[in-house]
């Protein structure tokens, strides 16, 4: 794990390989429990948790797994990872829990998690794929809050930002932005 | 077939799952008691505010009558009442039940009445109404209006929202909503006072909620 990759992954995670922003991953999750910043961030950090553990377990194990029952195997650890995230949110965090709902087990069928999975922890140590996890997960946590935030600031002066549309509009800002200020840095 | 790849696959398998399974089952074993305790803390948080000017020494989600559908009460769905004890004698009744006529999917309510049929309080527990103009229900202030209230104060077509010829307050831009509430809370009255015996007459002695 050398200082290059390691920046690599950082770079790749948080901006362009932006689960939500780029490759478009969870976005049932992140449309749905983005009305408030607080709701971002409780799913940010659960989906992060998840995300992370999920990697280091993936990749700790990849030696005895073999490749025809590698799919049932992500799904195996994911849905208990979940259940267990669940049952934490349920008991330390129950006001968090009553606001995001289904959402906390929902977390099973986001994606980005059996997609870094795949792509990522099956093939690599099992600390750069912690670090994966971590920055994959933060980078998706960073998003939720950033669009929860936008949403509640906005709704003061207009309502439809809190009610679904309002999460279309602001994930669309929010990917414009993003390739906005790509385009500008590949000009100059 | 020498070193049977299924076999070993399926027994990956099964090693993975049984590891998983035990995970789960130590959290469990770690959570379950405070899930449960914060489900009551938050039946008893959101029952208390109904209770407004009631003595009792029960506690308050103990006791509790589930109405099975089809009933007289506001609601397609099984309705629930929780008894309240002030001794040995009744001291109030909480309705949990469901307005339909909402602008969106049934509103479930909280309302308290005490043992004469007086409103003790009203609480929204869910509902899914327009942002900004039918959530005016969440108000305490609109709330607080019913408060006093039973089916001799106001009379007849006077329990309804003003725009109907009632006495209860309306909401800025939204009829429908409020019209609902009012409505669910008469009928509540209404099914109180034609079968108030049956409601206390079962288990005058707090039974224990069954899981």
């Amino acid at each position: 794990m050398t200082a290059l990759t390691l920046m690599d992954r950082f770079r790749n995670g948080l901006w362009y390989e932006n689960p939500g922003l780029v490759q478009l991953l969870g976005l049932c999750p992140l449309l749905a429990v983005t009305s408030t910043f607080v709701n971002g961030l409780g799913l940010g950090i659960a989906t992060l948790s998840v995300l992370t553990i999920s990697n280091g377990l993936v990749s700790s194990t990849r030696q005895w797994i073999r490749q025809e029952i590698r799919i049932p195997i992500y799904v195996l650890i994911i849905a208990s990872l979940v259940t267990c995230t669940e049952l934490i949110f349920k008991a330390w965090f129950p006001a968090l829990d009553r606001s995001l709902g289904i959402f906390i087990p929902l977390i099973v069928t986001n994606c980005a998690i059996v997609a870094r999975a795949e792509i990522f922890a099956s093939r690599n140590p099992v600390g750069l794929s912690i670090v994966d996890g971590l920055v994959m997960g933060s980078g998706f946590a960073l998003l939720l809050m950033a669009i929860g935030a936008f949403r509640e600031l906005v709704a003061m002066g207009w309502l439809l930002a809190v009610l679904p549309p309002g999460a279309f509009f602001s994930l669309a800002l929010a990917i414009a932005a993003k390739n906005w200020i790509d385009q500008r840095k590949h000009h100059e | 077939m020498a070193d049977m790849p299924v076999l070993r696959g399926g027994m990956t398998l099964a090693a993975i799952a049984a590891i998983c399974t035990a995970l789960v089952a130590v959290t469990f074993e770690l959570t379950d008691d405070r899930i449960e305790k914060n489900a009551q803390a938050w039946l008893e948080q959101s029952l208390l505010p109904v209770l407004a000017g009631v003595s009792f020494d029960s506690g308050i989600g103990e006791n509790r009558l589930a109405i099975s559908a089809p009933h007289e009460l506001p609601g397609n769905d099984d309705a629930m009442i929780y008894r309240v004890y002030a001794g040995d004698s009744p001291a109030a009744a909480l309705f949990v039940v469901s307005a339909r006529d909402g602008y969106s999917g049934p509103i479930r309510l909280l309302v308290g009445l005490d043992t004469s049929g007086i409103v003790t309080g009203l609480s929204v527990l869910e509902h899914r109404e327009t942002p900004g103009l039918g959530d005016g229900i969440e108000s305490p202030n609109w709330q607080e209006q019913f408060v006093g209230k039973s089916l001799e104060n106001p009379v007849g077509n006077r329990w309804n929202i003003r725009g109907d010829g009632g006495e209860f307050d309306a909401l800025t831009g939204a009829s429908v909503t409020p019209r609902a509430v009012v409505k669910a809370v008469r009928e509540t009255l209404e099914y109180y006072a034609a079968n108030r015996g049956i409601i206390f007459a079962t288990a005058n002695a707090p039974e224990k909620a069954t899981k």
